[in-house]
C-alpha cells in the first residue's frame, strides 16, 4: 500500500471536518452574538463602569477608583437596609405565592364543571402588564378615593378612610399583595402541570389503603410536586429579588424609603443621582446575590430524589 | 469537529474586546463637540425632538396647537414631542443623554447646575436677547440660569398657589380674610372639622417625591427660613425649619390634614379638592383650570385662589417652580431647536395659553386682554411672584432632595422627632454636598 493511498482518505476527512466546523460556527453565530452582545457585553460594561467614578453619562474620562465603589457600597447603611427589604419582599412574596398557587392548582385540578373556564379566567391577572397592575392597586389603595376604602366603609368594617400606603411596613406588605395577585396564577400553572403528571392510580391505591385527604396530600402530592415546586422557587426567587417596576409605579420607594428595595435603590443611585459607578457596583451585588441564591437552591434541590434539576 | 470550549471563549473575548475598543468607559466622546452657543446662520431645517413634562403647565392639546402653528410658519422643520410625567422627566433626560435622543428638554429650575456641570446642556447665552432680562419674570429667568450664563430659555414662571373651596368655607362661617395666614388656615380647618363640614380639610402633596420638598419650601419661606446660608451649607434644621416641619406633623396628627397626604402627589391634591370634601390645598397655577374642569370636578366655580398664606412677619415667598427649555449637547439640530424655543417662549404664543401656564412676560400681567383669560390666577400670581424661595442650587440636588424627602417623611410618620429628622437631613445633605 502506497503512502498516497493512506493520505487520501485522511485529507478527505480533514476537508470534511473543516466544512463541518465552518458550518457549526455559522449555525452558532446568532447564539454567540446574542449571548455576548446582549448578556455578556453589558455585564462586562457594568463591571468596567463599577471600577470608575462615573458621575455623568457624558463624562469621557472618569477617574479609575478600583474597588472604591464596592467599598463605599458595603459601608452604606442604605444599601444594607434596601437589601434587608429585598429579602423580606422575596421571602414573603414567595411564601404567599406558593401557598395560594398550590391551593389554586389543587382547585383547578379538581374535577369541576367548566374547569376550562376557571383555568382561562385565572390567567387574567398574570396577563396584565406589571405597570398596569401597579397603577390599578395604587388606585385601589388610594387614601382619598380608593376602592378598598369605599368597600370596607360600605361593609361597615371601617368608619374612616385608611391611608393604606402611608406606613412603611404596611406599604411593603400591600406591594407584596399586589405582586402576589399578579404572579400567583403563574405559580399555580406550574404546579398544575406537576399535578396533572401524578398518576391517578397512586391516589386510588392510597384510597384503598384508607388514607385520608391530608395524608394523601402529604405522602403523595407534595413529594411528587417537588420538581415543579423547585422550578417555581428558583424562578420566582430570582424575579422577586430583582423586583423594580411594581415598586416604581406603586410607591417609588416610599414612604420613608420603606419599600426601597435594592433594584429601586440601584436605579435611583445610577440615574437620579447620576452616580453610575456606584449604581453599577450595586447592580453587580444583585447579580452576585441572585447567583448565590440560585446555586444554594439548586444544591438543596439536588439532594431531593424527586428533583428534576 | 474542532469546535472547542476554548475557541468559543476566544471568540467571546474577541467580541468583548472589539466592543470595548475605541470608546471610553461611558462610551462618551469629548462634549466640546456639542452644539455651539451661537447660531450657525442660514435657515434652520430638519427634525427637532423635544422632551416635555406631562403635568402642570401646557397640556398635550396646547402643545399640539403650538407645534402646528410653528410648523406652519417653519415648514422646513418637523417637531416630534414626547411627554412624560414630571416624576420621570429627570431620569428620562439622563438616560437619553448619551444617545442624544432629544434636541430640546423641559428643565426644572433645580436642574441647571447638574446638567450644566455635567455638560449635558448647551450654553446659549449668546443666543439670548438682552431684553429678556428686563422683560421676563425674574423667577422664570432663574430656571435657565447657572453661574450667570443662560443654559436655556424660560418656559414659564411658576409657584404654588393656595386654593380654597368657598362653599365649604361659607358652611363653616370662614371668610377669605380668615385664611390669609397659615395660623388662620389651621384655625379655619379646625372650625370646619368641629362643624362637621370637612373631615380633613387640607390636602398636601407629601409623597416621597419632589412635591414634598416644594411644600416644605413654601412653608419654610413663610417662617422666614432658607435652605442654605451664604456659603452654600444646608441650614434648614434651624428654628424656621423646625417650625415648618412641626406644623406639618401637627396638622397630620390633629387631622386638619388628610391622612393620605404622605402618599399624595399634586394630582391627588387636585382630585381630593375636585371631590368637594377637601377645603384647602397648595398647588401649581394650572390647578385652577383642573378644579373648574366640568368633566372631572364637583367644585366648578366654587373655588378661590390666592398667593400662599403668610407666616412669620407677613412673609410669603412661594417656592420657585419655574421651568425652562434647554438644548442638549447631543442635539444634531441646535439652530432649529432654538427656533422652536424662541417660538414657544414668545409673548404671542404664551399669552393665549395663560389658563394652562402663566406667561414669561411682565407686560402680560397688566394687559387686560390677557388677564381676562385667567383673572383669578393672574391676581394671585401678581402677589405670589413678588418674592420666591429657591431650593438649593447645587450639582447633586437630587441626592440632597431625596435625603430631605425621606427625613420629612420620617418626621411625618412619627419615626423620628422633628429636630432629629432635620438634623439628620442636614448632616447627610452636607456630606453629600462635600463629596
Amino acid at each position: 500500500m502506497s503512502t498516497d493511498a493512506v493520505r487520501t482518505p485522511r485529507r478527505r476527512r480533514s476537508s470534511t471536518s473543516r466544512v463541518q466546523t465552518r458550518f457549526a460556527w455559522l449555525l452558532l453565530a446568532p447564539a454567540i452574538l446574542t449571548v455576548f452582545g446582549v448578556v455578556l457585553f453589558p455585564l462586562y460594561r457594568t463591571v468596567l463602569v463599577s471600577l470608575f467614578d462615573v458621575r455623568s453619562a457624558l463624562d469621557p474620562a472618569p477617574a479609575f477608583i478600583g474597588l472604591g465603589n464596592y467599598i463605599g457600597m458595603l459601608q452604606s447603611p442604605s444599601v444594607w437596609a434596601s437589601l434587608g427589604r429585598t429579602f423580606y419582599f422575596t421571602v414573603v412574596s414567595l411564601a404567599v405565592e406558593l401557598v395560594f398557587g398550590l391551593a389554586l392548582a389543587l382547585l383547578l385540578n379538581a374535577p369541576l364543571r367548566a374547569r376550562w373556564l376557571f383555568r382561562t379566567l385565572i390567567v387574567i391577572p398574570w396577563a396584565i402588564p406589571t405597570i398596569v397592575n401597579a397603577a390599578m392597586w395604587r388606585g385601589i389603595f388610594n387614601a382619598q378615593y380608593g376602592a378598598l376604602n369605599a368597600l370596607l366603609t360600605q361593609l361597615g368594617v371601617i368608619h374612616d378612610y385608611v391611608p393604606w400606603l402611608s406606613e412603611p411596613w404596611q406599604a411593603m406588605n400591600l406591594v407584596i399583595l399586589a405582586d402576589a395577585w399578579k404572579t400567583t396564577p403563574l405559580v399555580a400553572f406550574f404546579l398544575l402541570a406537576g399535578l396533572t403528571g401524578i398518576p391517578h392510580e397512586i391516589y386510588e391505591a392510597a384510597a384503598v389503603d384508607g388514607l385520608g385527604w391530608w395524608k394523601r396530600f402529604r405522602a403523595i402530592t407534595l413529594p411528587l410536586l417537588v420538581p415543579a415546586i423547585s422550578i417555581v422557587v428558583v424562578l420566582r426567587t430570582v424575579e422577586a429579588f430583582k423586583v423594580f417596576d411594581i415598586i416604581y409605579a406603586m410607591t417609588r420607594g416610599g414612604p420613608a424609603n420603606g419599600t426601597a428595595v435594592i433594584s429601586y435603590y440601584t436605579y435611583v443611585t445610577a440615574f437620579s443621582d447620576q452616580n453610575f459607578g456606584m449604581g453599577s457596583a450595586m447592580a453587580m451585588l444583585i447579580v452576585l446575590a441572585i447567583a448565590v441564591l440560585c446555586l444554594t437552591y439548586l444544591r438543596l434541590i439536588r439532594t431531593s430524589d424527586m428533583s428534576l434539576l | 469537529m474542532i469546535l472547542t470550549r476554548r475557541a468559543l471563549m476566544f471568540t467571546g473575548g474577541a467580541l468583548v474586546a472589539a466592543g470595548a475598543a475605541g470608546c471610553s468607559v461611558t462610551g462618551a466622546s469629548d462634549p466640546a463637540a456639542g452644539p455651539t452657543s451661537a447660531g450657525t446662520g442660514g435657515v434652520p431645517t430638519g427634525t427637532v425632538n423635544i422632551l416635555l413634562m406631562k403635568q402642570a403647565g401646557w397640556t398635550e392639546e396646547d402643545w399640539a396647537t403650538v407645534i402646528s402653528k410653528f410648523t406652519t410658519a417653519n415648514p422646513e422643520i418637523t417637531v416630534n414631542p414626547t411627554f412624560v410625567a414630571y416624576e420621570a422627566l429627570h431620569d428620562k433626560i439622563v438616560t437619553s443623554a448619551a444617545a442624544g435622543t432629544y434636541d430640546v428638554i423641559h428643565m426644572d429650575v433645580i436642574w441647571p447646575p447638574e446638567f450644566a456641570e455635567k455638560k449635558m446642556i448647551a450654553d446659549v447665552t449668546d443666543r439670548v436677547p438682552s431684553s429678556w432680562k428686563t422683560d421676563m419674570q425674574g423667577g422664570a429667568l432663574q430656571a435657565a440660569l447657572y453661574k450667570e450664563q443662560f443654559y436655556g430659555a424660560p418656559a414659564f414662571p411658576s409657584t404654588k398657589l393656595f386654593y380654597y373651596n368657598k362653599d365649604l368655607m361659607a358652611k363653616a362661617g370662614v371668610t377669605e380674610d380668615d385664611i390669609t395666614t397659615w395660623e388662620g388656615v389651621m384655625k379655619a380647618a379646625r372650625t370646619m372639622m368641629e362643624k362637621g363640614v370637612s373631615k380633613n380639610p387640607i390636602a398636601w402633596s407629601w409623597s416621597q417625591a419632589e412635591a414634598v420638598v416644594c411644600d416644605f419650601a413654601q412653608l419654610l419661606g413663610s417662617f422666614g427660613g432658607a435652605f442654605t446660608d451664604a456659603s452654600g451649607k444646608l441650614i434648614f434644621n434651624d428654628t424656621p425649619g423646625q417650625q415648618t416641619l412641626q406644623l406639618m406633623v401637627d396638622s397630620l396628627k390633629d387631622g386638619t390634614s388628610a391622612p393620605g397626604s404622605p402618599t399624595f402627589l399634586e394630582d391627588d391634591v387636585i382630585k381630593a379638592m375636585q371631590s368637594g370634601d377637601t377645603a384647602f390645598g397648595l398647588n401649581w397655577e394650572s390647578a385652577f383650570r383642573d378644579l373648574n374642569d366640568e368633566k372631572a370636578s364637583k367644585v366648578v366655580g366654587k373655588c378661590g385662589v390666592s398667593a400662599t398664606p403668610t407666616g412669620a412677619d407677613n412673609m410669603r415667598p412661594g417656592v420657585n417652580g419655574a421651568m425652562a427649555f434647554a438644548i442638549t449637547v447631543g442635539s444634531k439640530n441646535p439652530d432649529a431647536a432654538w427656533k422652536l424655543i424662541e417660538f414657544a417662549t414668545s409673548q404671542g404664543v404664551q399669552d393665549p395659553l395663560a389658563e394652562s401656564a402663566m406667561p414669561n412676560w411682565i407686560s402680560s400681567y397688566s394687559n387686560p386682554d390677557v388677564v381676562k383669560i385667567n383673572p383669578e390666577v393672574f391676581k394671585a400670581c401678581k402677589v405670589a411672584y413678588a418674592e420666591s424661595i429657591l431650593r438649593p442650587q447645587v450639582v447633586n440636588y437630587n441626592k440632597v432632595s431625596s435625603i430631605l424627602q425621606v427625613e420629612i417623611q420620617n418626621a411625618l410618620l412619627g419615626i423620628k422627632p422633628v429636630k432629629t429628622a432635620l438634623d439628620d437631613a442636614v448632616t447627610q445633605g452636607n456630606q453629600s454636598l462635600a463629596g
